[in-house]
């Protein structure tokens, strides 16, 4: 019998109008390496933060067994006093911090007058930064290192807690190859010593690698569990299990009417980092779409897709940007999102409660923003007439609101990204760019967006469609581009694509 | 969509006690401590000299507050540096006038553009260069102050010139309507304003009525314009009881009036608000944020220099530490008057209502006799509470 240190059963959790977890599962053995995979959204994270408390118990259903007893974690103390420590994909370290100072933070080793013991202090901290192969001064401050051993110090922080089970959200997401391979290699040491790991991750061969257990979230459930040795353990075996959800008529069906004219093309595009120049966020990309079409970027977090249309919507994005951009066979330079606005571009963004709408105002005042000059005369708001466009735009988006005087951060997720469209329809726009335009919304208001998704193509826009949902990519897009870390990997006729085809040309990048 | 806005209209026709208390919370905090004074210091509060004094003493922190209001708006940022701009700008007329006997129109205008220019170099280095607001603006505090006093050196100067004091505080005589005996203009400026009040009143309900607009139920719209006419009327009584109306409460009005104006009818306006709601979005919608912080402190920079004028014409002189702390009665008023202190909210009603309510404390403490040290610590009481009231009742909301 399989000694079984957590036991995760069946977890309901639900947020504002999401269920974001819905009977999840998970069985983790006391010194295994258990991988978590799934896609974007899947629910990963939302469960990792049920199992440490920083969603406390009673805000989810179901019941947490660990070493065998029930556990109610109130918050992450809680988690942490049992030796459960999760260490997130942000790192959670202060750069003008000593290596020191930032492992013993909240947690201060103190003498018996409360001042801090700081050779006690340093002392432990190297103790613990050694076991995990980092032989640094412990007074070392955080911004000197690496990325890669910021993230050895997240772990050092974490054995100064005693941890018995380490949950790592994406480790190696931002380490190159080398330092991710020591990084797991770490791990199987530890593995040896009784530890016993989660580990969240989309890159599939560090499982394969890595792994001897892997259970597969999608859409908020468990799929399976595949375990090395008895099951089939492969990459197109996870890939299989990660998108195999059917495709019914979740997407309402259009006529495809793509027209001869391009209504943008990008020529070799480059984008470096805002602060970083030297990084190079976006690399080389040339794309186009023609007029009523609806073109898709498929990719994982972090492959440059946002980086890329915000900074040709008027470079808000990004700097020594380089490269072509046409608009109507016009080429054009927009050095500010005005210009882009007036060139009838349109970015509709993927994070609209901090980058699109303004909460604390009315719907109207929303709507008109982008274009306040075509409500004003002088300069001087014509308030019958926004009134009359924000009525127009609500009727026309089907948002659901007693009134256009409510405040935008009264209303649903659904609703929002429906003001949000409003607020870019009313700028009249030829090309319209939409970052993940269903994040976080019910499956009604995905069905009504893509609606005018169809709509918007039907009169003749172009539609440039940013998502990590791939059959939402496959069942609106005519064309799919893909990319990954910067680069465009690859491009697929929507007729011919499936999710496994998107994730292979993503995977394989990461080879 | 007319079958919507019925809906609509019944929702708007009811009162609601409730929400009439918390959204005039602060007119009705000056009502009571305006009464409140009035029986402490025996009525005295009440003479026709003192109420046209009330917004003679307070019309620089009026004129201010409209500009800080500007700056708040864009987040909570405030500006430290107008005492120190006012001390700057009526040092150099002072010395303009007095010592070197120049024309008046020529100082007013120099006075003007030198406030404006102090605004600029800190409205730059915000807007532009991105430096907070706090540390640009306590810069500004320090260097205009040390101008001024360079200026005056270290003197104190007075002006006795007739045309620049009347310019600013001489009170208006029509021929005809005001004599020695009686002063009528007061009556007439106050008649004329209930009209246009009561007859816009009954025109925007018109307006919306025929299009079919959710509005206010008709008690709280007349009950408004009539309480507001009732107020002015009584005032006006009062400047016609004393020495009518003075230039200085011209220029506060004016300024009052152009500032709610532009504050919530423009275009321009709206990208104060804009702005402190939501920086991020407001820059992806195509409004350079950047000139919105440097038009803000560029424009309290000018009506802090406007403000130099009418202290200097006020007080009749000028010296090293006058105008200390203004920037705290201005930035009090806003925030008296509902402003957020996270920006994206206020109104210059508000802030006006929030200026008044600091003058009738002072006004009726010095009339009981009270001291200076007092006053401070019943404004900074009232500060403090407005705030906390404001804080507390927005989060039951759950706005």
């Amino acid at each position: 019998m399989a000694d079984i240190i957590l036991e995760m059963k069946a977890i309901t959790k639900e947020f504002p109008g999401v269920k974001a977890l819905d009977n999840v599962n998970l069985v983790v053995e006391r010194g295994e390496i258990h991988a978590l995979i799934g896609e974007n959204g899947a629910g990963k994270s939302t469960l990792m933060n049920v199992l440490s408390g920083t969603y406390p118990a009673g805000s989810y259903d179901g019941e947490i067994y660990y070493n065998g007893e029930l556990c109610q974690f109130k918050t992450l103390k809680d988690s942490e006093a049992k030796g459960i420590v999760i260490i997130h994909q942000e790192l959670a370290l202060i750069p003008l911090l000593t290596i020191g100072e930032n492992m013993f933070l909240g947690n201060e080793k103190k003498d018996r007058f409360g001042n801090i013991d700081w050779d006690m202090t340093y002392n432990e901290a190297e103790t613990h930064m050694r076991q995990v192969g980092l032989n640094e001064s412990a007074q070392t401050l955080i911004k000197d290192i690496g990325t890669g051993k910021q993230q050895l110090v997240e772990i050092a922080k974490a054995f100064s807690k005693n941890v018995k089970l380490l949950i790592l959200d994406e480790p190696t997401s931002s380490l190159n190859d080398e330092d991710a391979k020591m990084l797991l290699d770490l791990l199987m040491e530890f593995k040896k010593n009784g530890l016993t790991s989660i580990i969240i991750t989309h890159k599939l061969n560090e499982i394969i690698y890595c792994a001897d257990q892997a259970t597969i979230i999608r859409d908020g459930s468990t799929i399976e569990t595949l375990v090395k040795g008895v099951d089939e353990f492969s990459e197109d075996r996870i890939i299989k299990g990660m998108v195999g959800r059917s495709m019914d008529d979740r997407y309402p069906a259009r006529e495809h009417h793509v027209r001869e004219e391009i209504g943008l093309e990008v020529k070799n595009w480059t984008v470096h980092h805002p602060l970083y120049h030297e990084k190079v966020v976006d690399k080389d990309i040339s794309f186009h779409v023609h007029k009523g079409e609806v073109i898709g970027f498929s990719g994982l977090q972090g492959a440059g897709r946002t980086e890329l249309a915000m900074s040709i919507f008027g470079r808000s994005y990004g700097s020594g940007i380089s490269g072509e951009l046409y608009l109507d066979g016009q080429k054009v330079d927009l050095k500010s999102p005005e210009q882009a606005i007036r060139h009838k571009l349109a970015y509709v963004t993927e994070d609209r409660k901090t980058n699109g709408l303004i909460l604390g105002e009315s719907i109207r005042f929303n709507t008109t923003l982008a274009r306040l000059d075509k409500i004003c005369a002088n300069g001087v708001i014509d308030t019958t007439k926004e009134k009359n466009v924000a009525e127009e735009m609500k009727e026309a988006m089907g948002t659901k609101t007693p009134s256009v005087e409510q405040k935008v951060g009264n209303l649903s997720g659904g609703n929002q990204q429906k003001a949000l469209l409003g607020k870019w329809m009313f700028t009249e726009p030829d090309v319209l760019i939409l970052d993940e335009p269903t994040r976080g919304i019910d499956v009604g208001a995905k069905y009504d967006i893509y609606c005018l998704i169809n709509q918007m193509v039907e009169e003749g826009k172009s539609v440039i469609m940013i998502s990590s949902e791939m059959p939402e990519l496959i069942g609106m897009c005519d064309r799919i581009y893909i990319m990954n870390e910067g680069e465009l990997r690859g491009e697929l006729d929507a007729k011919e694509a499936t999710q496994e085809k998107i994730m292979s040309h993503i995977i394989s990048a990461d080879k | 969509m007319p079958a919507n806005n019925e809906k609509n209209n019944l929702g708007g026709t009811q009162f609601n006690l409730g929400a009439f208390l918390t959204k005039n919370s602060m007119t009705i905090a000056l009502v009571v401590v305006f009464i409140l004074f009035y029986f402490l210091t025996n009525g005295r509060l009440l003479y026709a000299q003192n109420m046209s004094n009330l917004l003679l003493q307070n019309g620089y922190v009026l004129v201010m507050a409209c500009g800080m209001l500007l700056c708040i708006l864009t987040g909570g940022n405030i500006d430290l540096s107008v005492g120190s701009v006012i001390c700057m700008v009526g040092g150099v007329a002072a010395v303009m006038i007095t010592n070197n006997g120049m024309n008046i129109f020529l100082t007013i205008l120099v006075c003007l553009l030198l406030g404006l220019a102090a605004g600029i170099w800190q409205g730059y280095w915000i807007g532009y260069v991105r430096i907070p607001p706090f540390i640009t603006t306590l810069g500004g505090m320090f260097i205009f102050r040390g101008i001024g006093r360079l200026v005056l050196d270290s003197k104190t100067v007075s002006v006795q010139d007739a045309t620049f004091l009347n310019i600013f505080t001489a009170y208006i005589k029509i021929p005809g309507l005001d004599s020695d005996g009686r002063i009528l203009s007061p009556l007439v400026v106050g008649i004329v304003a209930v009209v246009i009040i009561l007859y816009s009143t009954f025109s925007s309900r018109a307006n919306k009525a025929k299009k079919g607009y959710r509005q206010n139920s008709a008690l709280s719209d007349y009950g408004r314009s009539v309480v507001i006419s009732a107020v002015l009327l009584v005032y006006c009584y009062m400047l016609s009881q004393y020495k009518g109306i003075s230039v200085m409460l011209v220029w506060v009005v004016v300024i009052c009036l152009i500032y709610n104006f532009i504050t919530s009818r423009t275009a321009f306006g709206r990208y104060f608000y804009a702005v402190g709601g939501n920086e991020k979005a407001t820059q992806l919608s195509g409004i350079n944020t950047n000139k919105v912080y440097f038009i803000a402190y560029a424009n309290m920079g000018f009506l802090a220099g406007l403000c130099g004028l009418l202290c200097l014409a006020r007080v009749g002189s000028v010296n090293g530490s006058t105008g200390t702390s203004f920037e705290m009665d201005a930035i009090g008023s806003c925030f008296i008057g509902g402003a957020s202190a996270y920006g994206g909210s206020g109104t210059v009603p508000g802030v006006i209502i929030g200026a008044l309510l600091l003058g009738v404390i002072n006004m009726g403490m010095s009339i009981m006799g009270i001291g200076d040290s007092w006053q401070y610590i019943v404004k900074g009481g009232v500060l403090l509470v407005a705030v906390i009231f404001d804080v507390v009742s927005s989060r039951k909301s759950g706005k």
